[in-house]
């Protein structure tokens, strides 16, 4: 998984910057943030307001919406398990309760160590290989709790 | 002597090793010093054969499948041989029963060109669609839409045609040209599936859009649980840009008309036409009270038209051929093809397009082979999470918008879940609840109040708490969210909630149903 940077006020303008011009920019201008910084870091907060020309409150509303938005980096492996209907009826409960076991962390939380983040996500669109998960960005179908478990060994 | 193989880049058979058995193909061919060309597709649909190869013969494609990496050198081998035996083998692709037995137009080449080769889109089809729109005109365009009954396949069902009909009468600066591509729906993977593996059959699809309406924008409104899609998606519609067929002068400088693909944020409410024009405006994904319509007052304001990709999708087919040969497959006022997405715990899950009018029986037992684990199928999720659970005594219904709401259910995107006789259907209807909780946008009191006291309420009947009063309380709370709700998400929890408990009201500590309905 790559890492991230620290966090850089000019580097951070520069993003601004480069995605502002567009129209609805805001969803671009974080996304381009949290790629970067690996979540939107407290100051990006007025900067983006600012070249926006809206308030901070609009720019936190907004940030706290939306599930992918994070206000701190997540750990350095990010492990997404499907919690939705398709992959319940393949034994999604079964799996998710020995990965939060197996990771030693429940759903939603990252590791103490910060090394992993575990957290449920509503549909991969991989329902007729359920159950299934994305693990630091890479698909992964028909897991199974062994599956998994070798899945989750393999992680450097 | 060449060797041409097709290996799916479609994340549904990437998630079970399609990379690796790319990769092996290609070490085993290197190794013999054999020049083979590996060329990468979407997938053709049939997951539990994935991943599924294919090779070129003199006499048609022969595909093996499901194929591990460690049967590289034994494939190689009988692809050698001309698509020659291999306990893999599965013969013709279009053979196979699953396949042969539907209908596909909108999925005509997925599984089967190389999504980003413009030269093969053309060769299968590709583009006439847009010439006929060219040749008839805008206002004989949508006419043709129209006539051809297509319908919203993101699941509200409204004619696609008496949309665009509305934004090209609309007064507006600017018009544009939305792609509904949040397919947020468990079970649903058919949006997925055209922008992976035929991405320009939708980019064509905006293009005849945008010149129907007068628009010159269009934007993709793509969630970002779909990173191959997106990659996909944005490499199709630089291929198209480059070649003239998106920009300034498309169509010989007959019109100027550009896509932009926006990712979203994990929100599932997005989905909702009104909230994802919010998202795309930069703002928190809220529902829009309606009227006015998008069709008035879209993104920034101004005339939109917002679609479905499989809406979107099915354009190009449709001009091409005419509306009439689409309007006459179907059935009452559900005309042409779906494409019905079998998901869950069936043996053949996948896309199957087909005509409107299979019945769900036909579907989950005899097209889907029944269960993955062997078990009896208990109960059917029908149209994502905010569908009604099917038990079995209605598998005779069939795969029509009107027929599924007159059983108080909805085919919504077309997504079948499928669940054995293992399932616990008060826990079920718990999570509609809690799912409903987590992604309620905030904006009305049904729907975001409602759903914390419907796991509440649920919770005290799994626990046996005074069960009568509690199930009263909870058919007037899924009333109250019904009828009170802005939009599907609070408005249409209820089906999963109400099913469940209808049809299977022992998992609620209440007693069986006496008879069995529909029967």
């Amino acid at each position: 998984m790559r890492g991230f940077a620290m966090w850089q006020p000019d580097r951070a303008a520069a993003l601004i910057a480069a995605h502002a011009g567009q129209d609805g920019a805001l969803l671009p201008v974080l996304h381009a943030i949290q790629a970067e910084f690996g979540c939107i870091p407290d100051p990006a907060v007025p900067m983006v307001a600012d070249a926006l020309n809206l308030t901070r409150a609009d720019v936190h509303g907004v940030i706290s919406f939306y599930h992918d938005f994070r206000e701190v980096p997540a750990g350095r492996h990010v492990v997404k398990l499907c919690r939705a209907e398709a992959c319940q009826a393949m034994g999604g409960d079964a799996l998710a309760a020995h990965a939060e076991a197996a990771c030693g962390v429940a759903l939603g939380h990252t590791t103490a160590d910060g090394r992993l983040t575990l957290e449920a996500i509503y549909c991969l669109g991989l329902c007729a290989t359920a159950p299934s998960a994305l693990v630091d960005g890479e698909v992964v179908g028909r897991l199974t709790i062994t599956k998994l478990d070798r899945v989750l060994e393999a992680l450097p | 002597m060449s060797l041409t193989l097709y290996v799916p880049r479609d994340a549904g058979a990437l998630a079970v090793g399609a990379e690796a058995v790319a990769a092996a193909l290609l070490q085993a061919a290197s190794r013999r010093g054999l020049a083979i060309t590996l060329v990468r597709t979407g997938s053709r649909g049939l997951y539990w054969l994935e991943p599924m190869v294919e090779v070129a013969t003199p006499g048609g494609r022969i595909a093996y499948g499901p194929v591990d990496p460690a049967d590289a050198e034994a494939l190689l081998e009988a692809a050698l041989a001309g698509g020659g035996a291999h306990r893999l083998r599965l013969g013709a692709p279009e053979q196979i029963p699953f396949l042969k037995r539907q209908t596909r137009l909108t999925f005509a080449r997925c599984g089967i060109t190389d999504p980003l080769s413009l030269d093969d889109y053309r060769a299968h089809g590709g583009y006439l669609g847009l010439q006929r729109a060219l040749s008839l005109g805008t206002a004989a365009t949508i006419e043709e839409v129209v006539e051809s009954g297509l319908r919203g396949r993101g699941g509200a069902g409204f004619p696609t045609g008496i949309k665009w009909r509305t934004v090209a009468a609309a007064e507006g600066a600017r018009k544009y040209i939305v792609c509904n591509a949040d397919e947020g729906d468990s079970g649903t993977f058919s949006d997925r599936m055209v922008m992976e593996g035929d991405p320009f059959v939708l980019i064509e699809g905006m293009t005849i859009a945008a010149f129907a309406v007068g628009a010159d924008k269009g934007y993709v409104y793509l969630r970002s649980e779909y990173p191959h899609a997106i990659a996909t998606l944005n490499d199709a519609i630089a291929l198209a840009r480059a070649e003239g067929l998106l920009g300034s002068d498309v169509a010989g400088g007959r019109f100027a008309f550009d896509i932009e693909v926006r990712v979203g944020a994990g929100a599932y409410v997005c989905g909702e036409e009104t909230a994802l024009l919010d998202s795309l405006e930069g703002k928190r994904g809220q529902v829009r009270a309606k009227p006015p319509l998008p069709a008035h007052k879209g993104l920034f304001g101004q005339p939109t038209v917002i679609n479905n990709v499989i809406s979107l999708a099915s354009v190009p087919v449709i001009l091409a051929d005419g509306a009439a040969s689409y309007r006459d497959i179907g059935m009452g006022r559900s005309r042409g093809t779906m494409p019905i997405q079998l998901a869950g715990n069936i043996r053949h899950g996948g896309l199957f397009e087909a005509g409107f009018g299979v019945t769900l029986g036909e579907l989950v037992d005899d097209i889907g082979g029944g269960t993955a684990s062997g078990r009896p199928v208990r109960a059917v999720q029908v149209g994502g999470p905010l569908g009604a659970y099917f038990p079995r005594a209605l598998f005779d219904t069939p795969f029509d918008y009107e027929a599924f709401a007159a059983r108080d259910g909805l085919i919504g995107h077309g997504g079948v879940v499928v669940f054995d006789d293992t399932v616990d259907m008060a826990r079920q209807a718990r999570f509609a609840m809690a799912f409903c909780g987590i992604e309620s946008c905030g904006k009305c009191t049904p729907c975001r109040i409602g759903s914390v006291r419907g796991v509440e309420v649920i919770d005290r009947i799994i626990r046996g708490e005074d069960r009568p009063a509690q199930l009263a309380l909870l058919e007037d709370l899924c009333n109250t969210m019904k009828f009170g709700s802005l939009c599907a998400l609070g408005g249409f929890t209820p089906y999963p909630v109400m099913s469940a408990l209808r049809h299977f009201p022992e998992d609620f500590g209440a007693a069986p149903p006496a008879r069995v309905a529909a029967e």
